[in-house]
């Protein structure tokens, strides 16, 4: 592939007090590319993909996102991402056109192009009726396409997304599945999930965590080769062995 | 960006209820103050009327009154506060300022601006009951810009305290009673010697409030807002690094 990387991630360490939560997670995402996220719940995606978007630093590793690293640009490197976190970060008092304008503002839209990315973010994530509603009103579908609104309104490069169909109905799951296509023809998409078709489905390349270590990294075709991706992705995570530790 | 971030605190104090009744209840509370400072002052005037050099209706009126204000503000000041970084975690909205592309110095900034320009109204509007009196007597305008400085400073030298509590936890309620803990330790100061008084805001305030305006008490202020503000930067800028 010859697109540009735009993220690249080398051996991330975290801990949470004594207890490891990622070891040495290396990727790389390249324009035009979605990458999955796998793993058991705790496997450490959320860790992971918080210190890719620079909300959490890494005990060591490096992050740079379009060339710039993270702990060294802070500024330069998170005006080329958006990052939805596994709880939407909304402001339940606000309407959501506010809250959109108010994060496109943080991101460094333009003043003259704000109507424009406004319009549009809240076009593809089906919010163009919603905009003089309040967002606590909002049902939490549609506050999690609030959320996900919150992260492209700047058109970022990369598009960090944690488990972004989580409680949503089957049509909107279906909305979303489409939109992170959509975004990923443009822009590289991140996402974690535990829902395996949902990676077979959207997502180029998949990585599977177990542990806070990286136990596969591929294509989606090598997950497919033996099996389907489930079986593969049962196999891989009872051969990494540790899983009777943790039940 | 700080002007983003000032806009945004500012609508949405707004936007909560709570504050509509908070600034209704201080309001009330002046006014009867105010109203009930004008009686007794018409009950003496006739015995100060006598007197050689005999306070003016300023020095009896409006300076107390600022002085309730700002006993006031230290209480409420931490209620506002509060809610600028405690809640913004407690809520899970601060990781959308934190994966922001804007500095810990602009989030802070802007979150004191915004709580600031909502502190200036509530002086403006006791400055306004004060001026009042020029309907009625003759008005030493010093006397009044002195006390709306005094205020002024203490306001914006509490709302930076509150805010280094607010950073410093996720429970908005402990931050409140940090801050409001301090407040208070910091007020009883002025009661203590000389040495100790020098410590305490409120000392600095009487100061202004008697309408002697001098660069050490200005100064102090100063060092008081600079002092937490970059405290609380500090600690803003390290914790996603610490544990």
């Amino acid at each position: 592939m010859s697109s540009p990387i735009t993220l690249s991630a080398q051996q991330l360490t975290r801990f949470h007090g004594k207890r490891r939560v990622v070891s040495d997670v290396s990727l790389e995402l390249r324009r035009g590319e979605v990458l999955g996220l796998l793993g058991h719940n705790g496997a450490g995606k959320s860790t992971t993909l918080q210190m890719l978007a620079g909300a959490l630093t890494p005990d060591s590793g490096l992050v740079e996102v379009c060339d710039f690293d993270l702990a060294q640009h802070p500024e330069l490197g998170k005006a080329c991402l958006g990052f939805l976190p596994e709880q939407p970060p909304l402001y339940r008092d606000m309407r959501v056109d506010d809250f959109l304008i108010f994060a496109a503002r943080l991101h460094r839209v333009a003043p003259a192009k704000l109507a424009d990315h406004l319009a549009l973010a809240k076009q593809r994530c089906g919010l163009t009726d919603c905009g003089n509603k309040l967002i606590s009103t909002l049902s939490k579908g549609y506050q999690q396409r609030a959320g996900i609104a919150q992260a492209i309104i700047h058109q970022p490069a990369v598009v960090i997304l944690d488990e972004p169909t989580v409680g949503l109905d089957p049509t909107q799951i279906r909305d979303i599945r489409n939109l992170i296509r959509e975004l990923g023809n443009s822009s590289s998409v991140i996402l974690s999930t535990h829902i395996l078709n949902e990676v077979e489905n959207i997502c180029d390349r998949a990585i599977i965590l177990q542990e806070g270590k990286v136990i596969f990294s591929g294509g989606i075709d090598e997950l497919r080769h033996h099996s389907d991706v489930e079986s593969s992705f049962i196999r891989l995570t009872a051969m990494s062995g540790n899983e009777g530790q943790k039940q | 960006m700080i002007r983003t971030l000032a806009l945004k605190e500012f609508r949405s104090l707004f936007a909560a209820p709570s504050t509509w009744w908070m600034l209704a209840l201080l309001q009330f509370i002046l006014a009867w103050f105010f109203l009930a400072r004008i009686d007794d002052y018409l009950q003496v005037q006739a015995q100060l009327a006598q007197m050689g050099n005999a306070p003016g209706a300023t020095i009896a009126i409006a300076s107390p009154l600022s002085g309730v204000l700002a006993l006031m503000l230290m209480m409420l000041i931490p209620l506002f506060t509060m809610r600028l970084i405690a809640e913004e975690r407690r809520n899970q909205t601060w990781i959308l300022l934190t994966t922001a592309p804007i500095s810990a110095t602009a989030i802070v900034l802007g979150k004191f601006a915004g709580l600031l320009a909502m502190l200036t109204l509530i002086v403006a509007a006791c400055t306004l009951m004060s001026a009042t009196l020029a309907l009625g007597t003759h008005l030493d305008g010093g006397l009044i810009l002195s006390n709306l400085l005094g205020v002024w400073l203490l306001a914006a030298s509490y709302a930076a305290l509150g805010l280094y509590f607010s950073a410093l936890t996720r429970q908005p309620i402990v931050a409140a009673f940090g801050a409001l803990a301090v407040s208070f330790g910091l007020w009883m100061l002025d009661m203590g010697s000389d040495r100790v008084r020098a410590l305490s805001p409120n000392a600095h305030f009487q100061n202004l409030s008697v309408g002697l305006v001098s660069s050490a008490d200005i100064s102090y202020f100063a060092l008081f807002i600079a002092v937490f503000l970059a405290l609380t930067i500090r600690l803003i800028r390290h914790e996603r690094g610490g544990r």
